[in-house]
């Protein structure tokens, strides 16, 4: 091509661990023992390039989940199973970034079994959502719109001719492709319901069942929505909605978000909605742009989402999920997967309150449990026995979840920690168990420090 | 969110429980200590002071609870030292709750007529004093004796026009204090916003487990809470003083990286910082229940096996040791969402509520603190005077609100307007708008000009709510 429309600026930086944790936590769920280093000597593009498609089939490695009571995890069936079974993907998975778009579109597309009330749908959708993780989003809105989840949860199973619901017709503009605000009407919205008409389901023992088109339910007449008219029907609607000329921008921007928290710039949002267009509404292109952007690792630190730091907890140390409690901590953490808060989905600038933080204490507590050191235990005592400088307890400590970056202030803290362990063991008696609860307690500090918080 | 409005009732998940929910977290994180505030520094918490009052704190408030609250830590002791805030509980019946079923108008002959299964026997039941067409439900027993002793006024259909049916927006009205789908902080929140401190998180309290909407601020700190007892950060296998010390580090991490010019870093190292600030706050209920320290039990006995009597008890409590609360957002027991089968749960929840909210006020009484909260009861919407097929009522418009106390005056709150004359949706006509009463708490019990809060209140008749 003579000219190429100008170029999206990359990050020309140090790509060290530090960018490469950053890339880890953004685009996945942090790094598994030494993925980091790894990542970090590829250099910025073939770390990108190998998060976007990494080499093999994806697939779950690690110890799988042990349960309490040893029984196998049966996501469709027993309460909070569903939850276990994609947290288990999410620390496990060899395709972290495919797992990770999977969760941003059930925040994008935002469905709560709450509203469904059935677990296997929510995991069919979940496999839908999976499936086009990177792919087309044309294609995506086409599937989420007729999905059973999405029909039950928008009431996509109730709009029929003869009484139309509006539910589903106003969210896929205002929070699925366009964005409140001016760029359609009222008029626009019922529209697209009408337009929406024809999809139902029967009943059956297991619930709701055989969901499909009628067309003695489906409003046929002309509509007339953007200024267009026609005969419309649900793959009308999607289609409207995507090539909308506001879409690329409320579509880039929404994206943006999930990576980057600072705004972004207008050279670069109108670069990356040129992109979005020229490869055929593909989310792909786009993401991975964004990773290479400069402002992803140069800008300031962005708050995980409860479940990514929870999830990462256990990548960090390659162990498998061991409790049916994380359903229950998630939940406090403000992340039970499948229950967003409302269509809206989660509000990624509202993760961390007073309730939320101490359930983020429980998550770094219950992410290394079965390895707590006992305190009353000879053979752990005998290890703790000579003298250990408050330094070198850090040192392990930080070692045990594989040296992740912590900034100086913390260090100090934790440091400060060390030292105030030694001098409070004023017997001979407490030493050697102080020294063994010191590195319990400096695990758990580590985990739920403003920097593992953090990415 | 109740799992009512879920399961029993409508899916309604529409664009207003978005702003609903928006609103709920308006100042950016609730409850983070907002960007710009100056650090803690100058507040002397340098480690070994901090140390000293760390443990100053622990022997002093176990030793002398009820007599000296001020060592909690300076900003508590700030809000002390003044003479104490009025308090607010604001109860909020989820769903929308049928006013014709707590005073019903029994004799009505069209009430009858449109209530063929779920109208109240006129056999039973007392007379309401303020109005005789309507007799108090037996279940509402409760509010019964507090009326008949002065303590609370009914609204009896208050509300709005026009009315909105959705539980979201009817309720978000209500919590931001104006009908404006917009409006992103709660009418309470906009009141600590003007009276609050930048760095007492009980001021504004959520005995639940997220922050009430009518509670969020855009500026200061506010908490949600569902039970002090368990807010905890223990370890397995650490304890002693490698315990403190380590919950001290928590502290730490969070307050040495607050000055922080990294947003994301500041807002993890706030909710740090802030959290452990509430432990303290909150550490006399943290022992075991034998050894609790006195001012925690309490002097009467609430109804058994009931979250909101618990949660009602935690508030008196904490007033009684000196917390600085000034408003309260609590759930009543009970879901009034009752499209079919209402009488199989609403008298038993009406009960419920009615007997905790009369433990509450009795507990406020026997610690001498009755003049100091107000409580106001209130509920998204009543419900259509002619019932459904379901033996149950759908959403209706205007609906019942209550402010109980010592300090009420008794007196009717605007007047029942009948179920003869109803809107054009066939539901109850207010006489009174919700922002009169909203307008009367701010102007009257807090002594605070109504209007910086809730706009054109002044174009409403503000009852006169206080003796």
């Amino acid at each position: 091509m003579a000219r190429r429309s100008s170029p999206l600026p990359t990050y020309r930086g140090h790509f060290g661990n530090a960018q490469a944790e950053r890339l880890l936590w953004r685009a996945g769920f942090g790094p598994r023992p030494g993925e980091a280093d790894k990542l970090a000597r590829m250099g910025l593009k073939r770390a990108v390039r190998q998060m976007m498609k990494p080499r093999g089939k994806s697939r779950l490695v690690g110890p799988a989940p042990v349960l309490e009571d040893n029984t196998p995890l049966t996501p469709y069936d027993q309460w909070g199973h569903d939850h276990l079974w994609w947290f288990d993907r999410m620390v496990r998975t060899t395709n972290p970034l495919q797992e990770r778009m999977t969760l941003v579109w059930h925040d994008w597309f935002a469905t709560s079994n709450d509203g469904v009330g059935s677990q296997r749908l929510m995991l069919q959708q979940n496999a839908l959502f999976r499936r086009l993780a990177t792919g087309s989003f044309l294609s995506l809105l086409l599937e989420v719109t007729h999905n059973p989840a999405t029909l039950v949860w928008l009431s996509g199973n109730e709009n029929t001719k003869d009484a139309p619901n509006e539910n589903y017709g106003r969210e896929v503009m205002e929070l699925f492709t366009l964005g409140a605000g001016a760029h359609y009407t009222e008029h626009d919205v019922r529209e697209q319901a009408r337009a929406l008409t024809g999809w139902t389901n029967g009943w059956g023992d297991q619930g709701y069942e055989n969901f499909h088109f009628d067309p003695k339910l489906h409003d046929n007449g002309r509509k007339r929505i953007f200024k267009q008219s026609g005969r419309f029907d649900w793959r009308d609607t999607c289609r409207l909605c995507v090539h909308h000329r506001d879409h690329p921008n409320f579509f880039v921007k929404k994206l943006w978000s999930y990576f980057i928290p600072t705004p972004v710039s207008g050279r670069t949002l109108s670069g990356l909605k040129r992109l979005y267009v020229k490869s055929g509404f593909k989310s792909g292109p786009v993401i991975q742009a964004i990773l290479m952007h400069p402002a992803m690792y140069q800008g300031p630190r962005m708050v995980k989402p409860p479940i990514v730091h929870s999830a990462g907890l256990l990548r960090m140390r390659g162990v498998g999920i061991a409790t049916q409690s994380w359903t229950w901590i998630s939940e406090l953490t403000g992340q039970r997967l499948f229950f967003p808060p409302n269509v809206a989905g989660w509000d990624d600038d509202a993760w961390l309150d007073t309730g939320t933080f101490r359930a983020r204490w429980l998550a770094a507590r219950e992410s290394w449990e079965p390895d707590i050191l006992d305190p009353g235990d000879d053979p752990t005592l005998a290890r703790y026995e000579n003298a250990e400088a408050p330094d070198a307890a850090v040192a392990a400590a930080l070692a045990f979840w594989g040296n992740p970056t912590i900034g100086k202030t913390t260090l100090n803290v934790l440091n400060e920690f060390a030292q105030r362990c030694d001098s409070e063991a004023d017997r001979d008696w407490k030493k050697a168990p102080y020294r063994v609860m010191r590195q319990n307690a400096l695990r758990s500090l580590i985990a739920a420090c403003p920097d593992m918080q953090t990415c | 969110m109740s799992e009512q409005i879920h399961t029993r009732a409508c899916r309604e998940f529409t664009r207003a429980q978005v702003l609903r929910e928006a609103a709920a977290r308006a100042g950016n994180g609730l409850p983070l200590i907002e960007p710009g505030m100056p650090l803690p520094a100058g507040s002397g918490l340098s480690r070994r002071s901090f140390l000293l009052r760390g443990g100053a704190f622990m022997l002093t408030l176990y030793g002398a609870l009820n007599y000296n609250p001020l060592r909690l830590s300076d900003a508590i002791a700030q809000a002390a030292a003044g003479p104490p805030d009025p308090v607010l509980v604001s109860v909020f019946l989820d769903g929308g709750a049928d006013s014709l079923s707590v005073l019903a108008p029994v004799e009505d002959a069209t009430y009858r007529r449109l209530r063929p299964t779920l109208a109240l026997s006129p056999d039973i039941g007392t007379p309401f004093g303020d109005d005789t067409r309507l007799r108090w439900n037996p279940a509402a027993d409760g509010l019964r004796i507090l009326h008949e002793e002065g303590k609370l006024a009914v609204a009896p259909s208050i509300g709005y026009t026009p009315a909105d049916q959705s539980h979201f927006t009817s309720r978000h009205y209500w919590e931001v204090g104006d009908t404006d789908p917009r409006l992103q902080t709660g009418w309470l929140g906009r009141y600590l916003d003007a009276v609050g401190a930048p760095d007492n998180p009980l001021q504004g309290l959520s005995v639940d487990y997220s922050l009430s909407p009518a509670l969020a601020p855009s500026k200061v700190p506010v908490a949600a809470l569902a039970n002090p007892r368990s807010y905890r950060f223990g370890h397995r296998n650490v304890w002693g003083e490698v315990d403190e010390a380590m919950i001290d580090a928590i502290e730490r991490m969070g307050q040495a990286s607050q000055g922080s010019r990294d947003n994301g870093l500041r807002t993890a190292a706030d909710a740090s910082a802030q959290s452990m600030k509430l432990r303290r706050q909150l550490l006399p209920f943290a022992t075991e229940e034998d050894n609790a320290p006195p001012g925690i039990a309490s002097p009467v006995t609430y109804p058994k096996d009931e979250d909101f009597g618990e949660q009602l008890q935690f508030v008196a409590a904490m007033l009684a040791i000196g917390l600085p609360l000034r408003c309260v957002a609590i759930r009543a027991a009970g879901g009034y969402d009752t499209h079919d089968q209402q009488r199989e749960s609403f008298d038993k929840d009406l009960k419920s509520a009615a007997d905790c909210l009369l433990a509450f006020q009795r507990d406020l009484e026997a610690r001498g603190l009755a003049d100091r909260v107000l409580v106001h009861i209130w509920s998204e919407f009543g419900r259509r005077p002619e019932e459904n097929g379901s033996n149950g009522c759908d959403h209706g418009a205007a609906g019942m609100a209550m402010v109980m106390g010592s300090r009420v005056r008794r007196q009717l709150l605007g007047e029942f307007t009948g179920v003869d004359v109803l809107d054009e949706d066939d539901n109850m006509r207010p006489s009174m708008d919700f922002r009169a009463l909203h307008g009367a708490i701010l102007d009257q019990w807090f002594n605070f000009d109504a209007a910086r809060v809730i706009p054109k209140v002044r174009s409403y008749n503000l009852p006169a709510i206080l003796n």
